[in-house]
């Protein structure tokens, strides 16, 4: 019989409704496999009885002869960012220990009114802060990749969402929800040789998840093919009027209308994404990317983005600074932790309840932040970051005169070692150079695997697109995976 | 500009989060590093150019001023570390 843990989110749906298996059986089977992950420190909550629930509500639907809806049948694992009714939502923190929403985050209410069921909340860097899962308050995710040649170095599944990319490359998942602020569904996809899409700001309600940087902050799916995110990313996406900056757009049939064929198609090429030194086994992969688009019968052009060397810098002065507004919740009042030393007063508990509840990384972003923020300084930093933004969204404005997609890698680098970068937080920072910059500019932007460098490890290749063109993304992304053929998977050592 | 362990201070004490000296300390060096490099920035010529502060054309939706949530204050509070008699309950503030 087929292992159901191995199929994808298209061929468990596609084989719930054919009558191949049950809904019961898969959610079952992912049950099982998530119970005996421990190793792997995915899960914050696992949630299997709700799995179930979703499962034999699809059965029954299908035993009665109902439509079934878009993810009858398939399970999904929820990243801990995302507010879920009665199921505690901590944001990877301290802070939040024991925080049970009374209301359900939009993205994942949409998912659930889909079908899907939830197979356990996914663990992260600490609200989100973090490009190596090492940041959390429920200790690190690991990798479920190993370098080759006996080397059992625990490996960083990447960041933020670090639980979805370990989960779905583990076969502890089919597919997971992300989110992306600067990177944080693309890298940690191109560290596990999976896919990830971070859709145009505003696709995705930003309604019930965990702020962290709220003009940055964008939802999206994580699945090991690009098909599978188009499916996910369907039934997350819309309209939602408790967002503000909320797209009132239809959302696209962006699964049907999937096609590899890029005739017509000019894919750009930026020049500054090659800076001096970039490791020669992602140049390679870099190359190879670019014929496989050719084969697809895209033309390729060299662009320019001039201001790509300032994005790092404008991103870490405006996510702070907005952290550091955002974070501004954690009081001790309304929920989450309180830390009242004897005899103290308001301003003591707030600041007793911040040190005890915040860890490192994220003490050190609102205080950036703060300090941005703060008189005599706002313009200098704040205001001046703001501006460069509008430079690099320019960048993208002008190269897509030229061109309908730009190729680049997704990362710096494979995946590294956990604890190998932790002692410098600009090392860690410069993780995110090649998918700042598309989040500073809130275009769609997709990571696919590519192939594994010399360690065994996966490399990714990264697809950025004009605002609200998805198809463009995944279309290349879908070019890209059939080229690419990538069906390494980590060999199963928890 | 670098900052000294005065300024460390001041900014944990804005953000509402206490460190001990050691800690502050140890931040000196870390915030100044960081610093240093986000203020390459200054080098780019940024005349003419309008702050972004929206990423994606749209515009602020408006709607009708009335009452849309409400009569939730047991949910609300479901979570408060501190709640009594149906309001949030924190330290004395006045003497």
């Amino acid at each position: 019989m087929t292992n159901l843990t191995d199929l994808t989110v298209a061929e468990i749906r596609d084989g719930f409704r054919a009558g191949d298996f049950s809904a019961r059986e898969v959610a079952a089977a992912f049950n099982a496999n998530v119970a005996a992950a421990k190793a792997l420190n995915a899960f914050i909550v696992e949630t299997p009885e709700k799995a179930l629930e979703a499962a034999d509500a699809a059965d029954r639907a299908r035993a009665a002869g109902e439509a079934l809806k878009p993810l009858s049948g398939v399970p999904i694992g929820m990243k801990d960012l995302f507010c879920t009714e009665g199921v505690q939502t901590t944001a990877a923190s301290h802070m939040l220990e024991g925080f049970k929403p009374t209301y359900e985050s939009t993205v994942s209410k949409k998912l659930w009114d889909a079908g899907a069921g939830m197979l356990g909340k996914l663990n992260l860097d600490q609200f989100a802060m973090g490009s190596s899962n090492e940041t959390s308050y429920y200790g690190n995710v690991i990798s479920p990749w190993r370098r080759g040649g006996g080397d059992n170095a625990a490996l960083a599944p990447g960041g933020s969402s670090g639980g979805s990319s370990a989960a779905i490359s583990a076969r502890l998942c089919p597919a997971a929800t992300g989110t992306d602020t600067g990177g944080s569904i693309r890298q940690p996809a191109a560290f596990t040789g999976i896919s990830g899409i971070k859709p145009t700001y505003g696709r995705c309600s930003r309604w019930g998840i965990v702020a962290f940087a709220s003009s940055l902050d964008q939802a999206g799916p994580m699945a090991r093919t690009v098909r599978d995110n188009a499916i996910l990313l369907e039934s997350m996406a819309g309209f939602d009027p408790k967002d503000s900056t909320s797209l009132d757009l239809a959302v696209p049939q962006w699964e049907a209308s999937l096609s590899s064929d890029l005739r017509g198609k000019k894919v750009g090429i930026p020049r500054e994404y090659r800076p001096d030194g970039l490791n020669a086994e992602i140049a390679a992969l870099w190359d190879r990317g670019i014929e496989w688009l050719k084969d697809a019968g895209a033309e390729v052009v060299e662009v320019s983005l001039p201001h790509t060397k300032y994005a790092l810098p404008t991103y870490y002065i405006i996510a702070p600074a907005e952290a550091s507004s955002n974070l501004a919740r954690y009081d001790g009042v309304r929920y989450g932790q309180r830390d009242l030393p004897d005899g103290a007063g308001l301003q003591d508990m707030y600041a007793a309840t911040r040190a005890a509840g915040f860890g490192p990384e994220v003490k050190r972003r609102i205080m950036i932040g703060t300090y941005v923020l703060s008189a005599g300084f706002y313009d200098a930093y704040y205001t001046q970051a703001q501006k460069v933004r509008a430079l690099i969204a320019r960048d993208f404005d002008q190269a897509f005169e030229k061109c309908d997609l730009l190729l680049t890698p997704t990362a710096p680098s494979a995946s590294f070692a956990l604890g190998e970068k932790q002692a410098d937080p600009l090392a860690m920072y410069l993780n995110d150079v090649f998918t700042v910059p598309a989040s500073l500019a809130g275009l769609p932007a997709i990571a696919v695997p590519g192939g594994l460098d010399a360690q065994g490890l996966p490399l990714g290749l990264q697809i950025i697109g004009k605002a609200l063109d998805e198809q463009t993304v995944l279309n290349a992304g879908l070019a890209i995976e059939e080229r690419a053929g990538f069906a390494a998977r980590p060999e199963k050592w928890w | 500009m670098s900052i000294d362990l005065q300024t460390v201070k001041k900014i944990a004490s804005l953000s509402r989060i206490s460190v001990t000296d050691a800690e502050a300390e140890a931040m000196v060096p870390e915030l100044n590093n960081i610093l240093g490099w986000v203020e390459q920035l200054g080098e780019v010529d940024v005349t003419g150019v309008e702050p972004m502060t929206a990423v994606i054309p749209n515009h602020l939706r408006l709607r009708d001023d009335v009452v849309t949530d409400g009569n939730v204050r047991d949910k609300v509070l479901a979570n408060a570390p501190q709640a009594e008699h149906g309001f949030f309950a924190v330290p004395k503030v006045i003497e």
